[in-house]
């Protein structure tokens, strides 16, 4: 039975004047599932995670995202297929209000807003809806104000619920737990696995624990290079995955 | 999720004003101008009220640009002086009727624009800048080149000011400053509007984070080319308004210095406030004005206004106004 895959890539490689960063990977991600990919330092994971998103172009290889060649699309084409991504330092529009930002991202329902000669009352309609998801996220007693000011945990929210009003079928998430404390961990976890209900989840994420308990499948990454695939069980045993982490002087996030 | 919202309420923060309360605001000084430009010219000598509009709407062009789309350019003479020339050129050997010759001009500064945008957004930053200046330098010297056309070092002088859709004559100044006062605030009301345009959330948007603005699918460059051709053309607007009030265009409205000259008015006023360049085009032009009999001193005082302005107050005298009253202006 054919798997229901909704991206994948074949060879991908990306070199950087002569050192290959990515070299040959082959990545299959299952609609619906939350998938990970992590590995030790300078294993290719950002890299992997930019081509993805378009903001690397490959050096050789295609990625095929539903059926549809998107190997040479712009970053913004992509998004409009469906195929939204994070940012690994979080990623808000910092002097516009927490409202606002939420509110950009649905003003893309309106197609393209090159309307200069329209009053902004005109996207009061949008209000409701960025409310709602500014209450989803908890930011609701915030949402006046400029994004900059919240505090890191909240910024890392609001990009949540920026990306979650594009309503993306795909989210590709960089590291959306780094630097980010226990308590922060636990509720940015339970909001991942609550949207991740009729989407799929791409993340690069260094915190194991946190990839064994959100994660139904795991892509591990050496050198540029799939060294294991698999669940967090079977990947964890693998020995070329723990010599791979020791060797590198060990994981970020181990507990 | 409400443990993150409720463990640090934010009743001391500095809460952004609601959108209603800054527009009512907004509103009362938009007003508030518009009644100014009527008392203006019955205290104070119209030309020089005429030379600060045109420089007003120049910076508040220059403003939109870097305020709001986030893109410096170095080169906005360009639009101002190109604009200013066709102006002068077609009201002078076409005959052409003031509104018409403005309007031509602006068209122009657009088109020159559209071009010089579509260059300068491949780059970013300092790269971005630099290419606005070399743009601005190549039409500085196309001016210097073409005598036929802009006089030279001469200029075109004894630009007729002519008639208002060839019936109202505008040789008076108190005339002629009406048009000015109302090309002033249509540009003002127009620049207002792209800020606070469903265009202009994207445009503050992609200013702030561009890689996030394309991530949500937004195609940053054409929005910023958008931006550009806007802030050309009400440039030009500026220096086509100009050519008239003055009957002259020269090789000063595109030297690069011209280009500083906006930016200086910009940070003074307050950039990235909606009416900080007005406010930082009347101290410049004043300046200028009154200070004129000290020669080349001018530039020593504006060189020192523009240093005390970025190491006491860099959000500029409205922006200062502004956080003083936790509202944006």
């Amino acid at each position: 039975m054919a798997e229901d895959i909704i991206l994948s890539t074949a060879g991908l490689t990306k070199e950087f004047a002569g050192f290959r960063a990515v070299s040959g990977v082959d990545l299959k991600v299952r609609r619906g599932s939350i998938h990970a990919l992590i590995g030790p330092n300078g294993a290719g994971k950002t890299t992997c995670f930019n081509l993805l998103t378009k903001f690397l172009a490959p050096t050789r290889g295609t990625i095929v995202y539903n059926g549809r060649d998107i190997t040479r699309e712009k970053p913004a084409e992509i998004a409009r297929l469906g195929l939204v991504r994070s940012f690994q330092i979080s990623a808000v529009f910092p002097q516009l209000s927490v409202k606002t930002n939420v509110r950009i991202a649905l003003q893309r329902k309106r197609g393209d807003s090159f309307d200069f000669w329209r009053s902004e009352r005109r996207l009061k309609s949008l209000d409701a809806e960025a409310e709602a998801l500014v209450e989803a996220v908890g930011l609701t007693p915030f949402r006046e104000l400029s994004a900059g000011e919240l505090s890191y945990g909240r910024k890392r929210a609001l990009e949540i619920a920026t990306t979650l009003a594009l309503d993306p079928e795909m989210l590709l998430l960089d590291e959306p737990m780094a630097g980010m404390g226990r308590e922060d961990i636990d509720r940015i976890e339970t909001l991942i696995r609550k949207v991740s209900a009729q989407r799929t989840i791409l993340m690069v994420e260094h915190n194991l624990s946190v990839v064994a308990s959100l994660c139904d499948r795991i892509t591990v990454l050496a050198r540029g290079q799939v060294l294991a695939e698999g669940d967090y069980a079977g990947v964890s045993k693998d020995p070329r995955v723990v010599e791979a982490y020791i060797g590198s002087g060990g994981g970020h996030g181990h507990h | 999720m409400t443990d993150l919202a409720t463990s640090e309420a934010p009743a001391g923060a500095a809460l952004a004003e609601t959108d209603d309360g800054t527009a009512r605001l907004h509103r009362a000084i938009l007003i508030g101008i518009a009644a100014a430009l009527v008392v203006a010219p019955f205290v104070a000598y119209p030309v020089f009220v005429m030379k600060v509009l045109c420089f007003a709407l120049f910076a508040l062009a220059f403003n939109l640009l870097l305020g709001y789309g986030g893109l410096l350019s170095f080169g906005h003479a360009a639009y101002f002086g190109m604009a200013s020339y066709v102006c002068a050129y077609t009201a002078k050997n076409w005959g052409l009727t003031p509104e018409l010759a403005i309007l031509l001009g602006t068209a122009v500064a657009a088109g020159l624009g559209t071009v010089f945008g579509a260059l300068a957004i491949r780059r970013q930053g300092i790269y971005f800048a630099m290419i606005t200046l070399a743009l601005a330098q190549m039409v500085f010297f196309f001016s210097l080149q073409t005598p036929r056309f802009t006089g030279g070092e001469d200029g075109i002088q004894a630009v007729p000011r002519g008639k208002l859709l060839g019936l109202l004559d505008l040789t008076d100044d108190r005339a002629l400053y009406w048009l000015v006062a109302a090309i002033f605030m249509a540009g003002l009301l127009a620049i207002y509007r792209i800020i606070h345009s469903p265009f202009g959330q994207i445009c503050k948007a992609i200013r702030d984070n561009e890689p996030r603005a394309i991530s949500l699918g937004y195609r940053a460059n054409q929005y910023k080319l958008m931006v550009f051709v806007l802030s050309a053309a009400l440039a030009g607007l500026a220096g086509a308004t100009k050519a008239i009030v003055f009957q002259l265009a020269s090789l000063t409205d595109v030297y690069w210095t011209m280009s500083g000259e906006v930016v200086l008015m910009t940070l003074v006023g307050g950039l990235g406030t909606v009416f900080g360049p007005i406010v930082g085009a009347i101290v410049m032009v004043t300046m200028q004005n009154y200070l004129a009999t000290l020669g080349a001193w001018v530039t020593v005082i504006q060189g020192v206004i523009f240093v005390a302005c970025v190491l006491l107050f860099r959000e500029g005298i409205v922006g200062v106004i502004a956080k003083a009253i936790k509202k944006p202006l």
